[in-house]
């Protein structure tokens, strides 16, 4: 089993150094100093605006920072990301995920029975051969997570990815995203929900204005916030 | 995959219809005029050649100027047409070898049934051309350089007039659009026998003058150089020009016709 | 071929009689028309797809000239290919003037075009709403084409459709390049023009009718595919 094999400090840390992010002379993210280490879930969270997104991204490699860099503390390990609205192929869910194994060069007579399995694993076995853009809010998450995990990722991102969904939808994406970090997956994800911050987060990372605030473990955070932007917005008063 | 085979079977499906476009070898390509094309000439005299030497023969109808271009391109192996003086020189230019008498009909001009030029009592070509442009009534021109074409402007210099103004419509277009045209505006217009027998709309226009020997109508055949083409198919070609003129050929232009109407009267000396 | 007055009642002849030489005619304008489309859907799809992903000096240049392009006077188009083809022009020894071949060139170069530039704006907007997931998978953007094409199918067949409707429908190049030869390079429209020129309207739109008809067929049956796949695909 992969939990025994691949303990958390197998997972490369990755810095990032003083990177900053600017468009068409809007600063969006001011010069940060940020690590991810080990097999931690770490949420992001702040306001609409606060830069959220766009960190993971840079993170995530999706965006290049207008300065700093990023650097892996030895090979950059395999990474997957979840989207907020999920981006499926014009195509069945089986295929969607028969997709990324020819993407990943797994032998074509492998693929079908690794996508099903996957699909069995998120509970879409019976929607196998349904268009994948006509299935749920729901069901398309599990299946932009199941398609993720076909990638085996060492680093989940996820993007918000609850936010449209009912609480039946969320828990399963909770579900899913611990059952990723049981098999030893850093989990990076942004969200709005305190709530659910509380439930998956081991640690919080603030963000407000295009800064860091703070990265602190999740118990510490929601007890002693370290800044009055971060007090405010538990209080549930801060929204811009 | 199934997929896979289904692209390579519809491919190779493609390809062997695509590979029978590809023409056979023995055809010389024949650049002549829209009348012969149109009244049906050559629908009825090819076969008669093919059957007997096995060469087909493409034609592409066209304006006598443009029949000229093209067999001076290199892109016809033998060339039809009616134009006598354009012919000859086209010869002397180099770019044929022997031009021969071949056929001849006659051009009519065509009108209203009305004739509000009055023209139909004129003793010449000449004079019923001159009587169409003092009532300035309207007429349709090909303004194509076609032989028929040329043939009208040679008509209009004997008249002594310059056709130009309201009345003188210029179409730039082959002799069937043209009549169509003329029908269309109900105007007089200059055109060789053979296409005016053939054609099928003639609404209210009818023949007005007819049978000056100015208006006599040479279609020639010519053997083209291959001095600058020497890709030119010229054995065929030379097959094809002496079956025109063989007795053979001749009787197979005199045996056509149009509604019972000989069109084409052989003269090959 | 059928004579009537009534252009409705000679196509219908035209259709049930279906004559040997009608039958010849309309087959030689679906293959020219076919072969042409296909031949410019393997340059267009690619072509479009990858103005649609890269972005390098002079993009916009080429995509004003293939949108300009769309609307290419077929008859330039024609002379264009005649110049090149004839004897006397640079291809000349090929021999391909007044021959099938020259009419799909021809029409190549008029549809063309359209599939490039209407697939650029297709793959465009399936590669903005794609790209971010595309590229977290580690996609390369020479990867994307085929699975964006793929993508874009239903829009695309669309878009082919218009450029078989532009192939089957002109007549300017292929009367130009194809010499309207009895039998070797007489298609449909160029059939329809002869007729015009003779007087004979009643079988040139009969001709017209059984063109569109068989364009409707064809619009027809690729609609249906689609809409019977898009409804098991999604």
């Amino acid at each position: 089993m992969k939990i025994e094999t691949i303990m958390p400090a197998d997972i490369a840390r990755q810095h990032l150094h003083q990177v900053r992010f600017e468009h068409r002379g809007h600063h969006l993210l001011l010069p940060t100093n940020v690590s991810f280490s080990g097999c931690r879930r770490t949420l992001i969270m702040g306001p609409n605006g606060a830069g959220k997104s766009l960190l993971m991204r840079l993170a995530h490699g999706l965006l290049r920072p207008s300065g700093g860099h990023i650097r892996w503390e030895g090979a950059p390990p395999v990474q997957a990301m979840v989207f907020q609205r999920p981006v499926l192929l014009r195509r069945s869910a089986l295929d969607n995920l028969t997709y990324v194994l020819a993407v990943q060069r797994v032998p074509r007579a492998q693929r079908k029975a690794q996508a099903l399995n996957a699909l069995e694993r998120f509970g879409l076995a019976a929607l196998a051969k349904r268009p994948a853009r006509v299935l749920s809010g729901g069901e398309q998450q599990r299946l932009a997570l199941a398609r993720a995990w076909l990638l085996n990722p060492s680093v989940l991102f996820l993007d918000e990815p609850t936010s449209a969904l009912d609480p039946a939808a969320i828990k399963a994406v909770e579900d899913a995203v611990n059952a990723f970090h049981q098999q030893g997956t850093r989990i990076i994800m942004t969200t709005h929900d305190l709530h659910q911050a509380r439930r998956l987060a081991d640690e919080v990372l603030f963000m407000h204005g295009g800064q860091v605030l703070e990265q602190s473990p999740t118990e510490h955070f929601f007890e002693a916030p370290g800044s009055p932007q971060a007090s405010a917005f538990i209080r549930g008063e801060l929204v811009w | 995959m199934q997929k896979t085979t289904a692209l390579v079977a519809a491919g190779l499906v493609g390809l062997s219809w695509s590979a029978s476009l590809l023409a056979e070898d023995d055809f010389i390509t024949l650049a002549s005029t829209t009348s012969t094309e149109s009244s049906g000439l050559f629908g009825a005299i090819i076969p008669a050649f093919t059957d007997t030497t096995g060469i087909e023969v493409h034609v592409v109808a066209v304006g006598t100027g443009q029949a000229f271009e093209i067999a001076r391109r290199g892109d016809a192996d033998s060339l039809l047409v009616h134009d006598t003086a354009g012919e000859e020189q086209f010869v002397a230019n180099g770019y044929a070898t022997e031009r021969q008498n071949v056929m001849y009909n006659d051009f009519v001009l065509v009108g209203p049934s009305d004739d509000p030029a009055g023209i139909s009592d004129s003793e010449s070509a000449a004079e019923a051309f001159a009587l169409i442009a003092e009532s300035e009534s309207p007429f349709a021109s090909r303004g194509d350089d076609s032989g028929t074409n040329r043939a009208e402007l040679r008509l209009w210099e004997d008249a002594g007039v310059t056709p130009q103004g309201e009345w003188y419509r210029e179409l730039g277009s082959g002799m069937g659009q043209t009549l169509n045209t003329a029908a269309g505006m109900n105007a007089y217009t200059f055109t060789d026998r053979a296409t005016w027998v053939a054609f099928e709309n003639p609404q209210d226009l009818t023949i007005l003058f007819e049978g000056d020997e100015a208006l006599f109508n040479q279609y020639g055949s010519l053997l083209l150089s291959t001095e600058n083409n020497p890709h030119l198919k010229h054995d065929l070609a030379t097959q094809w020009h002496e079956w025109l003129l063989s007795s053979e050929g001749q009787q197979a232009i005199a045996d056509f016709e149009v509604n019972g109407q000989q069109l084409f009267f052989p003269n090959a000396e | 071929m059928p004579v009537s007055d009534n252009p409705f009642y000679t196509a219908l002849a035209l259709i049930l009689g279906m004559d040997q030489r009608l039958f010849d005619i309309v087959t030689l304008s679906l293959q020219i028309s076919l072969i042409a489309v296909l031949v410019a859907c393997l340059l267009a799809l690619p072509l479009g797809a990858a103005l649609a992903l890269w972005r390098f000096p002079g993009r916009n240049i080429v995509i004003v000239m293939l949108n300009a392009l769309m609307g290419l006077p077929p008859v330039v188009a024609g002379l264009c290919v005649y110049l090149l083809l004839s004897r006397a022009g640079p291809l000349g020894q090929w021999g391909l003037l007044f021959s099938p071949s020259a009419m799909v060139i021809a029409q190549v170069i008029l549809v063309l075009p359209i599939i490039a530039a209407l697939t650029r704006q297709q793959v465009e907007s399936l590669h903005n709403e794609y790209d971010e997931q595309l590229r977290s998978l580690g996609l390369s953007p020479l990867r994307m084409i085929p699975t964006l094409l793929w993508d874009a199918r239903f829009g695309l067949l669309t878009v082919i459709l218009a450029g078989f409707g532009r192939a089957s429908a002109e007549v300017g190049a292929v009367m130009i390049v194809g010499g309207n030869i009895d039998g070797v390079t007489r298609v449909m429209t160029t059939s329809i023009v002869l007729e015009t020129s003779k007087g004979n309207l009643p079988l040139a739109l009969g001709l017209g009718i059984v063109l569109l008809s068989l364009v409707t067929l064809i619009n027809a049956l690729a609609h249906v595919v689609s809409e019977t796949a898009k409804r098991r695909l999604g």
